[in-house]
């Protein structure tokens, strides 16, 4: 048993639903209580869906145990069949069917259908939403896939992870088939968003993979290469770096000589290397998301602007091995948690400049008055924006560079502060106008004097000189905190 | 005077109910476990801790939107594989896991044990857990259980169970005290400053709400106690009171001018409030009412609304829109209808009106397409889709969420139903 305030991850059944929402002509049907159909308003009101998500819920009640759940779950199957005629049907229960032990896939399969029945068994108890859509997948994937039957011709590859509810999948989606398309390399099918049962049984006529969210697509394309010998990429092209290194994999996998590709797009290296980006040197940045998105963080922080990372971590851990790699290599503890309450401390003892993370991070962000930029799931109705917003290739970077370095003070308004501390405008209080102020704690900690010289601080650093000096202060037993101390902590923090 | 110093009033006859068609099949509502969104605010010394799955925690964030507070007022024991192979004994689990909440937070003073479908389903028994920690904790803190679970509650009716869970903790009313009112049901404070000032003008003066602000201030209640629902989804707390000797005066529900006046009536005629008095109090807010509703009448009558099953709320609502908006009900679909605590407003709704109990959500939704209502107001899963498909919705989980009782809130509560429709026509102009 644990304790849980917030989850970064749904149950598993939800990433069930995230692949079944994605496709077409499939439908889900799923042993829960009525409570679970909560899970329709992620993709109804979160992704603003306009169509309900292809699922039908027995919604069993009490009155149903012990006599009939089994029957229920029968009738409901075959109406749901009549009703929406998918060309398969996906069933499996959620965590309080998986307890009744109905065996949803025996049940439907007796139902003798004409189309196929795909069962999928999520252990509700020990995992999670994630590997709910890996898991998904894979048995979808497991089921309709058919071997190879044309012959190779020019290059060909299938995307994979793409799903319903996914940080950016829909922008990213058209980056990456972009890109392909200027290296040669056709696309064969793309899974599980917009693929039809149908269109998965040809996943076999590609020549390789491309795996997009190695988080949902890494267990379907492990066995597509056992099964078919196809390769995937191991590359996910977020930043520029990584752009050109993807691009570089897709060229050798599918045979081409490696070709420069047409950078003019990519703004984000020129933007970094402007002068006004100096003051972006060394900032300190705490990351904290998927692991796909929080090892893309770590690296184009710090490699292609310039940051210096203060802290990583991840609540995928199926990913650890990665993630405790990564912080090695910048000299950081890895946090691998799914505990909100942790992950919060863990900021709060960094103070960084800036925070990369979910909306839970923007949440603890905000109270803690520290810049933040969205960069991974779970997902909140902004991650969703009008406009086309990608996280991957030259102008996902642009993305990145607008969205990581716009909370932060431009430089010269960072000036002026400093400059003209006692202006009407700049004066102490002012703050930068997209950012939420901190509450400055109510303190008798403070002598007057040292509290009025702490006003003199720009306000991006005030928060953390308060903390700092209140630490300083309290690890010495300093009270109150005088002018002295202040200067004292200054200097103490500056070594 | 009567021996209670109150009069029994007479029931409205349950003859005149009208046709309702019941429906099985697929639901679309949230679990019992939803009301702890607003109950976390509404009792500020409460914690709420649901022992349930990853799913229920899921619920909890996804219904509560956004994430506003650092630490909310209610958490989830997620239970693991460990509890269910009985690898860990799961009571000692929770023990540990509520010491170590009460540590975290001392401010605490109750603290609710929340059952969900799967605690049920494993047949933890939270009411036991409940008076173990009860003895491992008092007085600081009290420890009570309810279930919001999927499988016996719907929505609102987590509000009915909870309350129903603090009804033996209230004190007992002594038997020689002044005869009290209750009112009964989660309201918005500025809705119940209002309430108790009509009250106290119509010199009804013992009046106390359920659920309290804070969990020290649980009012008395005995034989000389009588009390007025304030929602109509409180079935088992309304038993629960009526055990403790209480007694319920029926009446319509605080929703609209009528409603409003009406429910205080039943409260003017059991104190013996003359009527003088009690038009007096009530004639101007209730004219204010009925002038603040004008300019919605104006734009919704003749309006066709279908409401989906969701709160209990449909019906009271529905008889408001007819009576005081001049709406036409298309159908009025409601979870469960209690025949009993809703006999006045059904003998108010126009006859004939289609009132369908339960649900089958497909089918539902194919009348709903096929009589293209003006209006429909359903949950959050159906809004999006239908206005897809060009209907125009009202989500229903804002009318738990928004002040819509009394004289005060009439008007407000028309402009929930003006607002899509004003949207829908600036946007096509
Ligand atoms: S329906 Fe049951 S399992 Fe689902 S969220 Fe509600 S209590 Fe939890
Ligand atoms: S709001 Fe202020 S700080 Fe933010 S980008 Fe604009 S000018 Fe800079």
């Amino acid at each position: 048993m644990h304790l849980s305030v917030w989850t970064y991850e749904g149950p598993p059944h939800v990433g069930a639903m995230r692949v079944a929402t994605a496709m077409q002509g499939l439908h889900y049907v799923l042993h829960a209580p009525q409570g679970d159909t909560y899970a329709d308003l992620l993709f109804t009101m979160i992704e603003r869906q306009g169509r309900r998500p292809p699922v039908t819920y027995t919604t069993f009640q009490a009155r149903d145990l012990g006599g009939d759940t089994a029957e229920l779950f029968k009738r409901s199957a075959q109406a749901a069949y009549e009703r929406f005629r998918p060309e398969a049907i996906l069933v499996g229960a959620s965590c309080t069917a998986e307890l009744i032990q109905d065996d949803p896939g025996g049940l439907a399969r007796a139902l003798g259908l004409p189309v196929p029945v795909v069962a999928v068994e999520l252990p509700s108890y020990s995992k999670r939403e994630n590997w709910g859509a890996a898991e998904t997948f894979y048995q979808l994937v497991r089921a309709f896939a058919q071997p190879r039957s044309t012959p190779r011709g020019s290059p060909r590859c299938n995307i994979l992870g793409p799903t319903a509810l996914g940080f950016r999948h829909r922008d990213d989606l058209r980056e990456v088939i972009a890109l392909l398309e200027r290296l040669g390399v056709a696309v064969n099918v793309v899974a599980p968003l917009g693929a039809r049962p149908a269109d998965l049984a040809r996943l076999g006529e590609a020549d390789f993979n491309v795996v997009l969210y190695p988080e949902v697509a890494n267990t379907a394309a492990a066995w597509l290469k056992r099964q078919f010998g196809q390769p995937s990429t191991t590359t996910v092209p977020i930043g520029v770096a990584a752009t050109r290194a993807f691009a570089a994999e897709v060229a050798q996998l599918a045979g081409l000589p490696a070709a420069m590709l047409d950078e003019a797009e990519a703004r984000s290296p020129w933007y970094a290397r402007s002068v006004d980006s100096n003051y972006l040197n060394g900032k300190r940045v705490f990351v904290f998301g998927d692991a796909t998105h929080a090892l893309a963080a770590a690296r184009v922080a710090t490699v292609e602007f310039g940051f210096t990372l203060a802290g990583l971590g991840s609540y995928s851990r199926e990913f650890g091995r990665e993630i405790r790699q990564a912080a090695e290599q910048h000299g950081v503890a890895p946090l691998l948690t799914e505990d909100y309450l942790e992950v919060e401390a863990a900021i709060a003892e960094c103070q960084p400049d800036l925070v990369l993370g979910t909306q839970m991070e923007r949440h603890i962000a905000k109270r803690l008055g520290i810049p933040c930029a969205v960069i991974s799931a779970p997902v909140h109705v902004q991650d969703f924006p009008a406009r086309h917003s990608p996280q991957m290739g030259f102008e996902g970077a642009n993305v990145l560079f607008d969205t990581w370095v716009h909370p932060l003070m431009m430089g010269l308004e960072e000036h002026l502060l400093g400059m003209f501390r006692e202006d009407f405008e700049f004066h102490a209080e002012a703050a930068p106008s997209h950012l939420p102020q901190a509450a400055a704690p109510a303190t008798g900690l403070w002598t007057a004097e040292a509290e009025k010289e702490l006003t003199k601080i720009p306000f991006f650093v005030r928060g953390k000189a308060r903390r700092n000096t209140e630490r300083y202060a309290a690890e010495r037993g300093i009270q109150p905190i005088t002018l002295e101390a202040l200067y004292e902590a200054k200097a103490h923090h500056a070594r | 005077m009567s021996s209670a110093g109150i009069l029994p009033r007479a029931a409205a006859p349950l003859a005149a109910l009208p046709q309702v068609l019941a429906e099985r099949g697929q639901r679309e509502v949230f679990c019992g476990l939803t009301g702890i969104i607003w109950l976390h605010r509404k009792m500020q010394d409460a914690f709420f801790l649901v022992v349930g799955s990853r799913t229920c925690a899921h619920l909890l964030q996804s219904a509560a939107g956004v994430m506003i507070f650092a630490e909310p007022r209610f958490a989830t024991a997620i239970l693991e594989e460990r509890d269910l192979a009985g690898m860990a004994d799961a009571n000692e689990e929770l023990d540990k896991v509520v010491g170590r909440l009460l540590a975290r937070r001392p401010e605490i003073r109750l603290l609710f044990l929340v059952g969900s479908c799967p605690s049920e389903v494993i047949k933890l028994d939270l009411g036991r857990a409940a008076q173990r920690l009860n003895q491992r904790h008092a007085p600081a803190v009290r420890v009570l259980n309810w279930s919001g679970s999927g499988i016996e509650t719907t929505f609102t009716q987590g509000e009915d169970a909870c309350l129903a869970a603090l009804v033996p903790a209230m004190p007992k009313l002594a038997a020689g005290a002044a005869p009290t009112l209750l009112v009964v049901g989660a309201l918005a404070e500025a809705v119940e400053d209002q309430l108790r000032r009509l009250f106290a003008a119509l010199g009804i003066g013992a009046v106390q709400f359920l659920p309290p602000r804070r969990a020290a201030e649980l009012p008395a209640v005995g034989p000389r106690s009588v009390f007025l629902l304030a929602q109509p989804f409180l079935a088992a707390t309304a038993q629960a009171l009526e055990q403790r000797g209480a007694r319920r005066l029926p009446a319509p529900f605080p929703l609209g001018a009528e409603g409003t006046t009406a429910w205080l009536r039943a409260a003017a005629d059991a104190f013996f409030v003359d009527q003088r008095r009690f038009a007096e109090v009530t004639a101007a807010a209730e004219q204010r009412a009925r002038h603040a509703l004008d300019g919605f009448r104006e734009r919704l009558a003749g309006k066709r609304v279908f409401l989906f099953p969701d709160s209990q709320l449909e019906v009271p609502l529905a008889r408001f829109l007819s009576r005081e908006l001049g709406m036409q009900l298309v159908e009025v679909g409601t979870p469960y209808l209690h025949r009993q605590h809703l006999a006045e407003e059904l003998a108010l709704l126009p006859p004939g009106t289609r009132l369908v109990e339960g649900q089958d959500v497909d089918a539902q939704l194919d009348r709903c397409r096929a009589a293209r209502p003006d209006i429909t107001v359903c949950g959050l899963g159906l809004a999006n889709p239908l206005e897809a498909e060009g209907l125009t919705t009202k989500w229903s989980i804002e009318l738990c969420f928004t002040p819509i009782q009394g004289y005060e809130q009439a008007a407000d509560l028309a402009e929930l139903f003006t607002r899509p429709l004003v949207r829908r026509s600036r946007l096509e102009s």
